[in-house]
């Protein structure tokens, strides 16, 4: 694990020298995030949203916790409760928006993160398995959110439940029997309220678990970094801390400005209206809309409208999860050895309309379904499917890569103007 | 052979949201979705500026009362406001003997039980009650209301898009159905018992116009109570209702911001001072 130039922990208190023998705990803190773990010295800006990723479940799990003193999950006065929460409890107002706008920026974050995965090829060889513990953190993260969204009890909360578990009804046979089985009775009601809430707990603490292993695996082969090639020798790294404490510092800054200004001066922003109205089984909303990390998938569910051997529901709902699993194939799918996108014309190209058309598909789930954006949706679907599962493999089989640098110190000095040996010996 | 797979799966997706797609543009072109009532006639409320707006937004107090006593002489017979309390009232700038006033001399009662026979009966509103409905269930109003539920105002302005402006609007949007409309939408002639107002979501409101004339509420400030400045105060006062932490979120919010511009600063430096000696 790591490499062989990584510093050693050596406590020189003799109470750090005591823990060290019992309980080699601050050893552990030391080579996971600490000078003990080299890291290529020219990772970008985006090598911050794994860390923020972090500080955005740990401000989660916080404010949660306390906000789970005081909300009463059950159907008749939950959302009395977070009315109360809003209005009678000391600042209950902040960690309550605190806690919905950090769900939102948690989702961004990570949504970047993986973007930079794609990006950089952080998802091949040799660092598969962390890119599959990711995608494993999504599907949690997204599980959690979308429960966390029921517990108001508003109407988008109710009828997000209902339209949500209605997508197991399309399983031949037994897909009304699993309906059923997931509410705990015909329609959402207390009971889905809530196991919704006691899975909305759990769900945090197995996603740090799992976070715990992501890290992990990372720390065998190390970060990958901007030009995607392996670091050579110690010139090409530097220690974590205090390099990237300090860059992460700035990152976690910037972070919580943004994330303060939607807690304070706009944290209804990114919420829907109708879950300020009290859920209500006889009135269904004019529109039911996921919250917006969602709307690139239920574009893709709505997209499918075609009966064609499977019934178009049906075909909707594997399309929407079929989306995130074929992530889990991605290292398999992508046969190129060269890592970076910068260093691959053909794919980058590609890659940048991908990311643009999520943005449609976020644009067209969360737009009325008139035949302009229908089309859209479908043509925005298709190109995703197309993306990963044709068009990937293919120009990972056809493109030539330009030259990739040496090694990650040639590319920082050739960056900074002029290559010569002598540069790189006092580098 | 996992890419041969994805191949295969892929084209189906791919080929199903083409057969999809084809269907999609032969129903438009076939049989192209009418145009709507509600879709060309339906209006976005205009901007109302209050004082509450902004980063540095505060509550106008003295229009933050006038909303109250407009609420408290015309929405209140129809209105619940069930997750506000007499006591929040303070915080419009009324003194503590102000609000058990306000709350002893409500009209309607806080419902109750006779401590001697248990039978149910009503009280006067404490400071600590929050404001009575003025129907005793939702059957009682829908009776008194043309089968339409008043719904409750606590959150309003936050239940509805751009929920502070929309209050003012509707208030002031009601008017005579077009005759345009009518002529190219026949049958959409607003419902006896409904009315129309193009700020309401389908058109037709079941709440009949609640602000009829100039006057109606007799400021107890002095200002000229005309139609406008009585929907603009109610808007507020529902804006606070609806968020009655505001002041104290954008107070917390500069505070926060500023020390957190110092944070990033500080960190930016941190981080130069670190890196000074390291290309990368």
């Amino acid at each position: 694990m790591s490499f062989p130039w990584a510093k050693h922990y050596e406590p020189k208190q003799p109470l750090m020298r005591w823990l060290d023998e019992k309980l080699p705990l601050p050893r552990l803190v030391y080579n996971a995030v600490g000078a003990g773990y080299p890291v290529p010295r020219n990772l970008n800006y985006f090598w911050n949203f794994g860390v923020l990723a972090g500080a955005a479940l740990a401000i989660q799990i916080v404010t949660g916790i306390v906000l789970a003193m005081h909300f009463a999950a059950n159907a008749g006065v939950a959302f009395g409760s977070v009315e109360s929460i809003m209005r009678d409890v000391n600042a209950g107002w902040f960690l309550r928006y605190a806690h919905a706008n950090g769900a939102s920026m948690f989702l961004l974050v990570v949504y970047i993160h993986i973007g930079r995965g794609l990006y950089y090829g952080s998802y091949k060889a040799p660092r598969e398995m962390v890119w599959l513990l990711g995608v494993v953190i999504f599907l949690l993260m997204m599980a959690t959110a979308f429960m966390g969204y029921v517990l108001p009890w508003g109407q988008m909360s109710f009828w997000g439940a209902q339209v949500i578990t209605g997508f197991f009804s399309a399983i031949p046979l037994v897909g009304e029997s699993i309906r059923v089985w997931l509410l705990g009775g015909f329609a959402p009601d207390n009971a889905t309220l809530n196991r919704f809430f006691s899975l909305h707990y759990l769900l945090p603490f197995v996603i740090a678990g799992v976070i715990v292993l992501h890290i992990w695996a990372l720390h065998i082969p190390g970060s990958n970094n901007p030009t995607g090639v392996d670091v050579k020798g110690e010139q090409d790294t530097v220690p974590f801390h205090p390099y990237y404490t300090a860059k992460d510092a700035v990152g976690l800054g910037v972070f919580l400005l943004v994330f303060a200004l939607l807690i304070f001066f706009s944290p209804n922003l990114l919420g829907h209206p109708d879950n300020y109205i009290e859920a209500n089984p006889l009135s269904t909303p004019a529109h039911i809309v996921p919250e917006w990390y969602f709307l690139p998938f239920y574009a893709i569910l709505k997209s499918f409208t075609a009966d064609f051997i499977l019934p178009a529901k049906l075909w909707g709902v594997l399309a929407m999860f079929g989306s995130i699993l074929l992530l889990f194939f991605l290292p398999w799918l992508d046969s190129s050895p060269v890592r970076s996108a910068n260093y691959r014309p053909t794919y980058r190209i590609f890659l940048i309309v991908l990311l643009l058309d999520v943005l449609v598909l976020g644009y067209v789930g969360g737009a009325e379904p008139i035949a302009r954006n229908v089309v859209l949706g479908q043509i925005a679907a298709a190109y995703y499917f197309a993306h990963f599962l044709i068009i990937l493999p293919l120009v990972a089989a056809s493109e030539r890569p330009r030259p990739l640098p040496g090694s990650i110190t040639e590319a920082v000095l050739a960056k900074h103007g002029g290559t010569s040996p002598a540069k790189t010996a006092i580098a | 052979m996992v890419r041969l797979i994805s191949l295969l799966v892929g084209a189906a997706f791919v080929g199903v949201l083409a057969i999809a797609l084809f269907g999609t543009v032969a129903t438009a072109i076939s049989d192209p979705a009418p145009e709507t009532a509600e879709a060309k006639y339906h209006q976005h409320p205009e901007n109302i500026g209050l004082a509450s707006n902004g980063f540095f937004g505060r509550f106008d107090r003295r229009q933050l009362q006038r909303g109250f006593q407009v609420y408290k002489e015309v929405c209140s017979a129809c209105h619940s406001l069930k997750y506000v309390a007499f006591r929040d009232l303070a915080d419009l700038g009324y003194s503590e003997g102000e609000v058990k006033a306000i709350a002893t001399q409500w009209a309607i009662e806080q419902p109750s039980v006779n401590p001697e026979t248990g039978e149910a009966t009503t009280r006067k509103n404490i400071p600590s009650d929050r404001f009575p409905s003025p129907f005793a269930n939702e059957v009682a109003a829908r009776a008194a209301n043309n089968n339409a539920l008043p719904p409750d105002l606590s959150l309003m302005a936050k239940a509805r898009h751009d929920g502070t402006n929309y209050i003012h609007a509707l208030l002031m949007g009601y008017r005579a159905q077009p005759a345009a409309l009518l002529k190219e939408f026949p049958g959409t002639k607003t419902p006896t018992g409904l009315h129309y107002n193009p700020w309401f979501a389908n058109l037709n409101i079941a709440m009949p116009p609640p602000l009829t004339s100039d006057g109606q509420v007799p400021y107890a400030d002095g200002t000229r109570a005309t139609k406008d400045q009585m929907a603009r105060d109610v808007a507020a006062f529902l804006t606070w209702t609806a968020e009655p932490k505001l002041e104290r979120r954008h107070a917390a919010g500069l505070a926060s911001v500023v020390f957190l511009l110092i944070f990033c600063f500080l960190a930016w430096g941190a981080y130069q001072n670190v890196w000074r000696d390291v290309k990368h």
